[in-house]
């Protein structure tokens, strides 16, 4: 046995005893749940470790075949079929959500179905089971291809995708069962959130050991983004959760900081979690995937230089303007308006550069829906990341903050931006990594985009007349001074947009239901990829 | 020595105010200089380099 391989069957050896103790030791139930399962986990995960080694039977996969790096899959294939899982998941939890808001009754009177409990489990569900995995799965991709270098380990690929997914079912069962911090984008409880600090070391390790390896001489600007991303979550991610538990056998804990700067570490979390998660991760798969699928390269290297050393300058200084009008210093408040308009600057380089890949080859939008779907994802980008700006500024926030607007542009971004580039990466990585032509039916990829699109329209329509509704509602004075309406009529107001809002979701559920049976078969039926011009032709089946 | 409060801010935001200059500057130089230009025009086709 390797090194690698007994250290990991070790590790996971003791975690499954400390599992079992705590299972038995637990002090409330919902942490014994847990236990049993990091029991359960560990365990199959060691007794994977060992049957992969007694099947290997000293054989290691070569770094080179016939001087070609030999690309380590399997991972990449695990993650980009977890993303679709997820990503259904997710989406079918926001519609069951926003039936909630408009129909409160199916919120079935019971504890684990209340909108507090099913909201996270979707935020979680969509941006880190979803987009965490599609993330991981193109940055195994990316790096190695752009290094022309296998990634290394045998088993800390896999211990990187299984235990972050081992993660999404810890943090997600926890919310359905009331365990939780109260702290948005960071609801898992101090266990969860140890474990996934330990995954996070380890994909660091396994990106920068394989740019370490890299043949090619420039590390490609998509390797900087995922980079940037890697290295910052796993800051924000210990910084916020910096937490006492109350026992070492109990799922609550008590989070350091306190009053005010807790407010202020968790937006400087929560801002940089859509700044280094959801747009630096995703920028770097725009960087390799338009230029691939344009098959053209980038438009200005130059540009993405500049815009990326601007992001990551930028970007983390613009958390307070969650916390306009609170009791945050107003400097403070100020800073973070002036740093979010700043960011205008090297959204509209990341958005021109990815734009101006096209230039010269615009007619490829008209044939290729998959192309159309990460180049529509761009101009969301665009979109969101002027409307984000301007909501920062305290007059607009005045009006937009507490309301639906903000639901909007959240969704704007993550549907639109987050949610189309990572259709159109999956849709093109997972026929490269089974071998295939092209997905099973770009037919299909059409109804995908045009039925999602109208349901991220309906959304973001509905949303932005609701949220400016519902701010001028609350700011609405009679002649003598009094507020003109009560809360509940400006709820009652809203109804309508809800519904709008739902069907919204429902159809961009529905093209996602397409793209996974369209994945599914591309994975089954999918027409084989021609072998390369050097290379004996097989014999037809 | 005590520090007023608008001697920290004005220390803050003069200092700030050159650091976020002086980096950009340096971002900009390095990738405009003309030296880099095949350095990068290279590394634009990684991606769609086959191997």
């Amino acid at each position: 046995m390797s090194l690698e391989e007994t250290a990991y069957a070790v590790f996971l050896g003791l975690l499954f005893f400390y599992c079992v103790l705590a299972a038995g030791k637990a002090v409330d139930p919902v942490f014994a749940f847990h236990a049993t399962l990091g029991a359960i986990a560990s365990a199959a995960g060691v007794f994977l470790i060992v049957r992969s080694f007694i099947d290997r039977d000293g054989h290691v996969e070569p770094d080179e075949i016939n001087g070609k790096p030999n690309y380590n899959l399997g991972p990449i294939k695990f993650a980009s079929i977890a993303a679709m899982f997820w990503g259904l998941a997710g989406f079918s939890v926001g519609i069951w959500i926003a039936l909630e808001l408009a129909y409160p009754a199916l919120n079935l009177g019971l504890p684990w179905t209340t909108f507090g409990r099913l909201r996270p489990l979707h935020t979680s569900a969509v941006i880190f089971a979803f987009g965490g995995n599609v993330l991981l799965a193109t940055s195994f991709y990316v790096v190695q291809r752009t290094s022309r270098a296998r990634m290394p380990g045998l088993v800390t690929p896999w211990f990187v995708i299984l235990g972050y997914n081992m993660f999404i079912v810890i943090a997600g069962t926890g919310y359905v069962l009331g365990v939780g911090q109260s702290k948005e984008y960071a609801e898992p409880e101090w266990y969860a959130d140890l474990w996934l600090t330990i995954v996070w070391v380890a994909y660091l390790l396994v990106f920068l050991a394989t740019l370490w390896r890299r043949k090619e001489p420039h590390i490609y600007v998509a390797n900087w983004f995922y980079l940037a991303f890697i290295v910052t979550i796993a800051m924000l991610h210990i910084v916020n959760n910096a937490a006492i538990p109350v026992s070492i056998f109990g799922s609550k804990s008590y989070i350091v900081w306190a009053g005010v700067q807790d407010a202020m570490v968790q937006w400087w979390y929560g801002h940089n979690a859509v700044g280094f998660f959801l747009t630096a991760g995703f920028l770097a798969i725009m960087y390799y995937f338009v230029p691939k699928r344009a098959n053209r390269p980038v438009y200005s290297y130059r540009l993405s230089i500049i815009h990326f050393w601007a992001l990551i300058f930028l970007y983390i200084w613009a958390g307070p303007h969650h916390l306009h009008y609170t009791a945050l210093p107003e400097w403070a408040s100020t800073l973070g308006m002036v740093f979010s308009v700043m960011l205008w600057m090297p959204s509209w380089g990341g958005m021109i550069n990815g734009l101006m890949t096209l230039s010269g080859a615009w007619d490829k939008l008209r044939t290729d829906p998959v192309l159309r779907l990460l180049v529509v994802s761009v101009a969301f980008y665009g979109m969101s990341t002027f409307e984000g700006p301007l909501m920062s500024i305290k007059a607009v926030n005045s009006l937009s903050h507490y309301t639906d607007w903000t639901i909007g542009h959240v969704h704007s971004g993550a549907l639109g931006w987050v949610g189309y580039v990572s259709f159109g990466a999956l849709y093109c990585l997972v026929p490269w990594i089974y071998g295939k032509r092209d997905v099973y039916s770009l037919k299909l990829v059409d109804w995908h985009f045009w039925i999602s699109t109208l349901g991220i329209v309906l959304y973001i329509t509905s949303m932005w007349v609701s949220g400016i509704m519902q701010g001028l509602m609350w700011r609405a004075y009679t002649d003598l001074g009094f507020l003109q309406y009560s809360f509940v009529e400006t709820v009652e107001a809203m109804h309508p947009y809800y519904a709008i809002r739902a069907l919204g979701g429902i159809l961009f559920l529905t093209g996602a239901v397409i793209m996974a049976v369209n994945l599914y078969l591309t994975i089954r039926h999918g027409e084989a990829e021609k072998p390369a011009a050097d290379v004996a032709l097989a014999p037809a089946e | 020595m005590d520090f007023s409060y608008e001697q920290v801010a004005a220390f803050a935001q003069q200092s700030g105010l050159l650091y976020f200059f002086l980096i950009f500057s340096a971002i900009c130089v390095y990738a405009l200089w003309p030296k880099n230009k095949t350095k990068f025009d290279h590394a634009a086709q990684i991606p769609l380099e086959e191997d």
